[in-house]
């Protein structure tokens, strides 16, 4: 299929998301269109895939002009689409999620089980996407809910064009590369792609044209060899330097000390298994690790808002046994939390409330029990200026920022008050390339001043960017602690299980199997071990391998 | 992500804004009007309810009904028949809550004196001074996201708490009234405190558990009135003691004319509504309440005990419901409780905090017109059946729990922040 779009505009009310965007999709051809949060992407695609109607401008397929009122018009004409957050039943099989709208009935509506299987088979074999019908979706990996997502796409009437809104947002390194490989075999097949990112590696690894968006205009057309930094530059429309400038690290004393720390989840699964990480002053301690491997309940417990089931934490020498939060974070942690919206902000709070969320009592901004509104809002009007929150006012709802400016709320918060350990859990997620910089700017500046930082990232490029030593974390363990020197590979194996010294090729096995080996090992609750060792931690490795057993 | 993220940039719709022409007053009136905000919302909601009232009035009277069988032969017989039902109806309603039009003539004639005039006033206060409370017991839970459905038994044991202070003690009224108000909102916030306790510790939803107290309240009444130690020693009915003279809530307007039965209890439900306002929007405690009603994860993470917030709110929350009690059972004409005296204030709080939006103002606003509803149908017997009052309320309070029925039905616009739907958690 041949996609084209001609002058695409489309205005809400006076505001302009998309501007008279033009675009050609060749047949078999992958093309990323690349832009900010905010650029004008998913407008572009909700108006492809029926959801929006475009206010001028054509869409065009193989030369015929298309007018989509829903998006069952789009895919009776050949459209698919992944979305970014899955539309997945979860207790329902791989088989009836890719039949659902469209199930395979035998006379009277009764369901044929046996059609629907055969077709998920016929469409993952052709393109060697490797599911199981029968399997529970919710009770599977995030990148084979994605393969399900894919298949469910292809398994439309006639589906020639495959859009995929930033698909690789939740997936593990070793799935984006089965992700990018699964989506060369389709354009192979003769499938169009448009593939939305903001990720400039992935776009350069798999894209055959680029198109960069920037407040819904085309920008710029460019060829996958074109640099990272041509492309970020292209889509922050001004020269971005993709390296954190930072001098080496002078570690102080400890600032957190994390000795055999275990949690053990409602479900009797140990989340966190004995780990031990010390982070000392004047240092980032990167922890990388595939989502889910005890980042979480490490962070939480580092706050208090996890009750560890054995092992001590201490801040800055003292151990917080008992402390709540409250107290915890008034002798100076900082807390950056994964989830913004859940865990960072009061979204129906203004700017202003959500900038003293956590020192709402402290002076200046109350006395006996009466909030001071007006050193509330100074400290607004300081923090937007000192971090550049775009917003229209203090008083302005948090839910009204873009995702970049809602972070950047958090990091002034945390950062307006004494600290003296930070938790920054992937303090960029969702965050464009502009403020990205902004915020790795403001944690190496915030290391330089002393203070300790414990950095959670899933994302590799992040961990690199900004740590100064990187422990790995694996089924709630530190698997190992490494110079910021060693190559991906080497960090990529201890991620899903392997070991240091690890040099033959089964990683990649492993890397397939992680998250299942992962789950199994859990179940069967492996207490080989009481020791920990970091540097090599066989044990881990051990366990890792009895699961695939 | 990409739902938030790409809906337009906050600087853009702001820019092109100004360079539309600026409209003047009317204009921008006119297109409130036409907009589903809270408050057009509700006054629409209010005339819908009294146009389905009106149609149910027609319906269910045998005579007006008889006229529509040979409407297409006489017309006018119908439409007149209905139109004078409706309207004496609604009049009536209206002479028993605001003003009584032939009191007016006869206070004209020089018959009465003006006190008669305030009768139905007076009367519509006080009915809406327990709704006052209530509705505030619900409302301020509810801004911690907390369903408060046991406004009822709260509300049922500060009536029995002000009770026992009211005529076991002989104390002068300056202390002893102040002390017997006191003793109802404890017994109230205690109760109250409850579920929140449950809640904090077990997870134990305050709904479910509220609900069950409600019944636990309603049948220990029923037994402590019957006790020794409450019954009335004169009479032989279900009814306790009777307060001690210095413990009654004084009248604000007897002295226009005894009949006028509002008193200082309303001048306090006032106090506690302005005093929820203070605490909510102003107190750090109220910077709590909210933070932890919208979003109690975040709040836990910057260090908020939930648990506690829960604690304390159901308690003060159960305070308020208590004084609502208390200005039943220390109320003049309150010659000792009976299992009738609470009646359903407590429920009808649910209806008022809804109806108010959880707003201490829009409360008592509230509070005041269902005390005009239930005064003005009392009067109003038997020629309007009490039950379209109720109805009127019921109506009321279905419009405007759906604003988008509302929207949807007047083809009103959608207001700038989106429509307005009141939620608890858990619901």
């Amino acid at each position: 299929m041949r996609l084209e779009l001609k002058g695409l505009t489309k205005k809400f009310g006076s505001f302009t998301a998309d501007d008279d965007i033009d675009l050609v999709v060749e047949p078999g051809q992958i093309h990323a269109v690349l832009g900010e949060n905010g650029a004008g992407k998913s407008t572009l695609m909700n108006m492809l895939y029926g959801i929006l109607q475009p206010t001028s401008g054509e869409i065009l397929i193989d030369g015929e002009p298309v007018d989509f009122s829903d998006p069952g018009e789009a895919i009776a004409a050949g459209i698919g689409m992944v979305h970014q957050h899955f539309k997945l039943v979860g207790p329902f099989s791989v088989a009836d999620n890719v039949q659902l709208g469209r199930e395979h009935t035998r006379f009277a509506g009764v369901l044929s089980a046996g059609a629907a299987r055969r077709a998920v088979r016929d469409v993952s074999e052709q393109y060697g996407l490797h599911l199981d019908p029968d399997a529970i979706c919710e009770d599977l990996p995030v990148g084979v809910q994605q393969r399900v997502e894919i298949v469910k796409a292809l398994s439309g009437p006639k589906t020639e064009l495959l859009i995929l809104d930033e698909p690789t947002a939740v997936l593990t390194p070793a799935e984006i590369t089965e992700l990018l490989q699964i989506m060369r075999n389709l354009a192979e097949g003769g499938t169009s792609i448009l593939f939305i990112s903001h990720k400039l590696k992935e776009v350069q690894a798999v894209a055959d044209t680029i198109t960069v968006i920037r407040r819904g205009k085309v920008v710029a057309e460019l060829e996958p060899t074109a640099s990272e930094s041509e492309m970020a530059s292209a889509m922050v429309g001004r020269a971005v330097s993709l390296q954190v400038d930072k001098s080496a690290a002078e570690p102080g004393e400890p600032r957190l000390e994390v000795t055999d720390l275990t949690v053990v989840t409602d479900a009797g699964v140990k989340a966190l298994d004995g780990l031990e990480l010390t982070v000392h002053a004047g240092e980032i301690v990167g922890l990388a690790g595939v989502e889910g491997n005890g980042q979480t309940e490490l962070a939480r417990s580092i706050l208090g808002l996890l009750k560890p089931d054995a092992g001590h934490i201490a801040i800055d020498g003292e151990d917080v046994h008992g402390r709540n939060p409250a107290r915890r974070i008034k002798a100076g942690l900082g807390y950056i939390p994964e989830d913004r919206g859940r865990d960072g902000l009061v979204a129906e709070f203004s700017v202003a409330e959500n900038l003293v969320l956590n020192q709402y009592r402290d002076a200046p901004f109350a006395s006996s029990g009466v909030v001071n509104a007006s050193a509330v809002d100074r400290r607004a009007v300081d923090s937007i200026a000192e971090f550049d929150i775009r917003t229209q006012s203090p008083d302005e709802s948090a839910s009204s920022l873009s995702g970049g400016n809602q972070q950047k709320v958090i990091i002034a918060r945390e950062f307006s008050r004494p600290r003296r350990f930070l938790v920054a859990a992937q303090p960029t997620r969702g965050v464009d390339v502009g403020a990205t910089q902004f915020i790795h700017s403001r944690l190496v500046a915030e290391r330089d001043t002393g203070t300790g930082i414990l950095l959670i990232s899933s994302e590799l490029d992040e961990i690199y960017a900004l740590a100064d030593r990187i422990a790995v974390i694996y089924n709630g363990r530190i698997v190992g602690e490494v110079d910021p020197d060693t190559p991906r590979e080497v960090i990529g194996r201890l991620m899903v299980g392997g070991r240091l010294d690890d040099e033959t090729d089964t990683a990649d096995d492993e890397a397939d199997s992680g998250p299942e080996a992962a789950a199994v090992v859990n179940d069967a609750e492996v207490e080989t071990e009481t020791e920990t060792d970091v540097e090599t931690s066989t044990e881990t490795d051990e366990d890792a391998n009895g699961g695939d057993r | 992500m990409s739902t938030e993220t790409e809906t337009p940039a906050p600087e853009q719709p702001e820019s092109a804004e100004t360079t539309e022409p600026r409209p003047n007053f009317m204009r921008l009136f006119g297109r409130y009007l036409i907009e589903a905000n809270s408050v057009m919302v509700t006054i629409y909601s209010l005339v819908m309810a009294f146009f389905i009232g009106a149609v149910l009035l027609i319906v269910s009277d045998e005579g007006v009904r008889s006229t529509w069988t040979y409407f297409f032969a006489r017309p006018q017989d119908a439409l007149s028949a209905s139109w004078n039902l409706v309207y004496d109806s609604y009049l009536a309603l209206f002479q028993g809550a605001i003003l009584n039009l032939n009191t007016l003539e006869a206070f004209r004639a020089g018959d009465v004196e003006f006190g008669n005039l305030l009768r139905p006033l007076s009367e519509t206060l006080l009915n809406a001074t327990p709704l006052i409370f209530t509705g505030l017991a619900v409302g301020l839970a509810f801004r911690a996201g907390l369903f408060n459905i046991g406004a009822q038994g709260q509300m049922i044991f500060g009536m029995l708490g002000a009770l026992v202070i009211g005529f076991t003690l002989n104390l002068p009224a300056a202390i002893h009234l102040p002390l017997a108000v006191i003793a109802g909102a404890v017994a109230g916030g205690i109760f109250g405190a409850v579920p929140g306790v449950l809640k904090a510790t077990t997870g134990a939803h305050e709904v479910i558990s509220s609900i069950m107290l409600n019944n636990i309240a309603a049948l220990f009444l029923v037994w402590a009135i019957g006790s020794q130690f409450l019954h009335s020693e004169t009479k032989s009915e279900l009814v306790t003691k009777p307060v001690n003279e210095t413990a009654t809530l004084p009248t604000l307007l007897s002295s226009f004319n005894p009949s006028l039965r509002v008193n200082l209890a309303l001048l306090l439900g006032v106090a506690a509504a302005v005093f929820v306002w203070w605490l909510l929007s102003k107190s750090t405690f109220g910077f709590r309440i909210r933070a932890v009603g919208f979003n109690e994860h975040a709040s836990a993470t910057a260090g908020m005990r939930i648990g506690a917030t829960y604690t304390t709110t159901m308690a003060a929350a159960g305070a308020l419901a208590g004084l609502a009690g208390a200005a039943l059972s220390l109320g003049v004409g309150a010659s000792g409780i009976t299992t009738n005296t609470a009646l359903e204030y407590g429920f009808d709080g649910i209806t008022v905090a809804l109806l108010g939006r959880a707003k201490p103002g829009g409360i008592v606003a509230a509070a005041i017109l269902f005390g005009a509803l239930k005064a003005g149908s009392l009067s109003a017997q038997p020629a309007v059946p009490v039950d379209i009052s109720i109805l009127l309320q019921a109506i009321i309070v279905l419009f405007i729990a759906a604003p988008a029925l509302v929207k949807a039905i007047l083809h009103l616009r959608a207001p700038r922040g989106g429509l307005v739907t009141l939620e608890a958690k858990g619901w």
